[in-house]
């Protein structure tokens, strides 16, 4: 079966991309003017079956790291989607990046979190959703011909 | 399946090709102007009313100095330790004091944040205690201290004492610590200055109201250096909080409302079991006469020798342990010193093993001179973080290891801010917290939380990590050396004295208890 990239089709990939940039991107932005911003918080909240690795992770000494990641590398996450450049190098790294804040804060019956974490969910939630919507930009041609990639790449294997 | 190129762009021109890859170009455009639009709302609702610069106040709470503050003896200062249970290993540590195996034990951060203490030049040369497996594993802390551990072999091998008189005829001692029951702090205390030693004691200052005037009389009458343990006086948060309250920023204060909330046996003062087995501690391995005291004698009880707090008799229960923190922590703030009345009431409701003292206990304490009253209100049941609450006609100012004033929606003092909404009736118009991260780990149990939330352990001021016992120490040992002040001195821990004796008697009597300033008398 072949699925012919419509106009239509491109297009859905590329507002989906610009999205998820836009979110990352902002939320870099809104941690990196902050000055007491630290994921500290974020991971000592941590529960669930992972809870003790983000609990020992707040701890440790990787935590200026760990903030650092969190806030530029984020920012670079959003900006490289909205770009879409190298999208499917940022679409993995975003993957990653909330698949993380999946495990850290799974919404399973018994576990509560404050009050930001708005929404009602079991397993599936904003986190995952995202993530997987990341491995879609990942695996199809989302980067192109809306986006950077399309400069850089050679137009047989474009979108192969 | 596969996915294939339609042919739209077999028929494009390159131009068209970099257009569309460009498409995302007015995106990061709009959202540039949305950041900058967020920025500029932000900015607008937070340069709110800046009342730390209108005053003129550093805009944030600062460490003391506490280098040497003048020039004097460098010999070094030899300490004397009565007591030796968990409070005075607790001590020992935060005076630069380990045993090389615990040293060996800890983590990174413990181990560079007691190294980072320095050496205080002090040596521990005797120990009175009358538990022989207490005696022995504070002994074995001696030998090990900061300078040790920095290579300089300084292994001084303290003298062991059973009786506290004995200790104090030592002419190798020039300071001690009381780190023993209430019932002792007095008497000790005193026969210490009498005997010319230096002394740093745990809080409450004494047990019952006679020794607390001799104890006044005597410490006055010496050139000793007298200090109470109350460490929350070296977290900055305080000072500055005086400070605010001095500038009128609260308006008048007329209510004080202080707290204690725990929920665990162990903040109960049920803590004689180990893996629900008693834990160690005979007639063979312990001194019980001599623990006893002038009390009355009873038998030898495990209870009583662990719990002591739940006993009249060696304590004063809630009031010398914990309201005696934030009598002290509102005392520093507003300096309020000896209320004019006080009242107090409670009951044993639910702990039922045997207690004498409250469990659940409210006091209130009249300052007319003031136009102000301060509560104290506590509970063993329930460990709900209520803060300390300064309240004031302008504004109220919530006090804990950082602090939050609010302004009061019908205050004169910031009607107009409030009608040109640069402050807000119930948001705090100044907000200072201490310390990004929190001292106690996972592991730490429900009573160090409640001691760390209330500011009495360490604090993080501008990156820089200390423990407020510590600190408390240093000043003392820079006292005894240096002749420079100590902020809980004498003055202090007389006002705090005479105050749990009239909580203490109001509650027993169930009666309100005045103060007679002209006579120093209770009534």
């Amino acid at each position: 079966m072949q699925i012919s990239m419509t106009k239509p089709r491109r297009l859905s990939l590329f507002f989906l991309r610009v999205a998820i940039g836009w979110h990352f991107a902002f939320e870099a932005l809104s941690k990196i003017e902050n000055p007491d911003w630290t994921a500290y918080y974020y991971l000592q909240a941590s529960q669930g079956p992972f809870s003790g690795a983000f609990h020992a992770l707040a701890d440790s000494a990787l935590m200026p790291l760990v903030d650092l990641l969190n806030q530029w590398g984020m920012l670079a996450i959003g900006l490289g989607l909205i770009l879409g450049w190298f999208t499917r190098i940022w679409a993995y790294a975003g993957m990653a990046l909330v698949f993380l804040y999946f495990l850290a804060t799974p919404s399973w019956p018994g576990l509560e979190y404050p009050a930001a974490f708005e929404g009602n969910y079991l397993l599936v939630n904003k986190n995952l959703i995202e993530c997987l919507a990341l491995w879609v930009l990942a695996l199809f041609p989302s980067g192109a011909p809306y986006g950077l990639d399309a400069l850089f790449q050679n137009k047989k294997t474009a979108e192969s | 399946m596969s996915i294939s190129p339609n042919n739209e762009s077999g028929t494009s021109n390159k131009r068209r090709d970099l257009i569309k890859s460009l498409a995302s170009l007015p995106v990061l455009g709009a959202l540039g102007v949305g950041y900058w639009q967020h920025t500029r709302y932000t900015k607008k609702t937070e340069a709110t009313y800046d009342i730390v610069k209108e005053l003129g106040l550093s805009s944030e709470p600062a460490f003391k100095d506490y280098s040497a503050p003048g020039t004097g003896s460098t010999d070094t200062i030899r300490l004397g330790i009565i007591g030796a249970g968990s409070r005075s290993n607790a001590l020992l540590h935060h005076l630069g004091f380990a045993t090389e195996n615990d040293a060996k034990q800890w983590s990174d951060d413990k181990k560079n944040n007691w190294l980072a203490y320095g050496d205080l030049n002090v040596v521990l040369t005797a120990v009175c205690e009358v538990f022989d497996s207490r005696a022995e594993n504070t002994m074995a802390k001696a030998l090990f201290s900061v300078k040790d551990a920095q290579g300089e072999q300084r292994k001084h091998k303290p003298k062991r004492y059973t009786y506290y008189q004995d200790l104090l005829e030592d002419d190798q001692v020039d300071a001690v610590i009381i780190a023993t029951p209430d019932h002792w702090h007095a008497p000790m205390t005193i026969a210490a200055i009498q005997a010319g030693k230096h002394v740093y004691c745990e809080k409450g200052p004494s047990h019952s109201e006679a020794e607390t005037f001799e104890l006044e009389r005597v410490v006055r009458a010496s050139d000793k250096v007298y200090q109470l343990g109350h460490q929350i006086r070296h977290n900055p948060i305080y000072p500055y909080a005086a400070d605010l309250v001095k500038q009128g920023v609260l308006g008048e204060v007329n209510l004080v409302e202080v707290t204690t909330n725990r929920n665990s046996a162990h903040g109960a003062w049920v803590r004689h079991l180990k893996n629900g087995k008693p834990k160690a501690g005979d007639l063979n391995s312990i001194d019980w006469k001599q623990w006893l005291g002038d009390s009355p004698e009873v038998p030898f009880s495990i209870d009583r020798y662990y719990n002591w707090t739940k006993y009249w008799d060696y304590s004063t229960g809630l009031l010398g342990q914990l309201f005696s923190h934030e009598f002290d922590a509102a005392n520093g703030v507003l300096h309020c010193g000896i209320p004019e009345s006080v009242v107090c009431s409670g009951g044993i409701y639910y702990y039922q093993d045997g207690r004498e003292i409250p469990d659940l206990m409210q006091v209130v304490l009249e300052y007319p001179h003031r136009k102000m009253t301060m509560i104290y209100s506590a509970t063993l049941a329930n460990s709900k973080n209520r803060g300390r609450v300064i309240m004031g006609r302008d504004a109220s100012m919530e006090i804990g290891k950082g602090l939050s004033i609010t302004p009061d929606g019908s205050s004169e003092k910031y009607k107009q801010l409030l009608a040109d909404k640069k402050i807000a009736k119930n948001e705090p118009m100044l907000s200072v917290g201490l310390g990004k991260k929190s001292s106690t780990d996972a592991n730490s149990g429900a009573t160090a939380s409640y001691y760390e939330e209330r500011g009495l352990t360490s604090v993080n001021v501008g990156g820089v990590s200390r423990d407020v016992t510590h600190l408390h120490l240093r000043e003392w040992i820079n006292a005894i050396r240096y002749g420079s002040p100590v902020s809980c001195g004498i003055d202090r821990a007389f006002e705090e004295a005479v105050t749990i004796q009239m909580a203490k008697k109001a509650y027993l009597e169930k009666r309100q208890v005045r103060w007679d300033a002209k006579t120093k008398t209770i009534v």
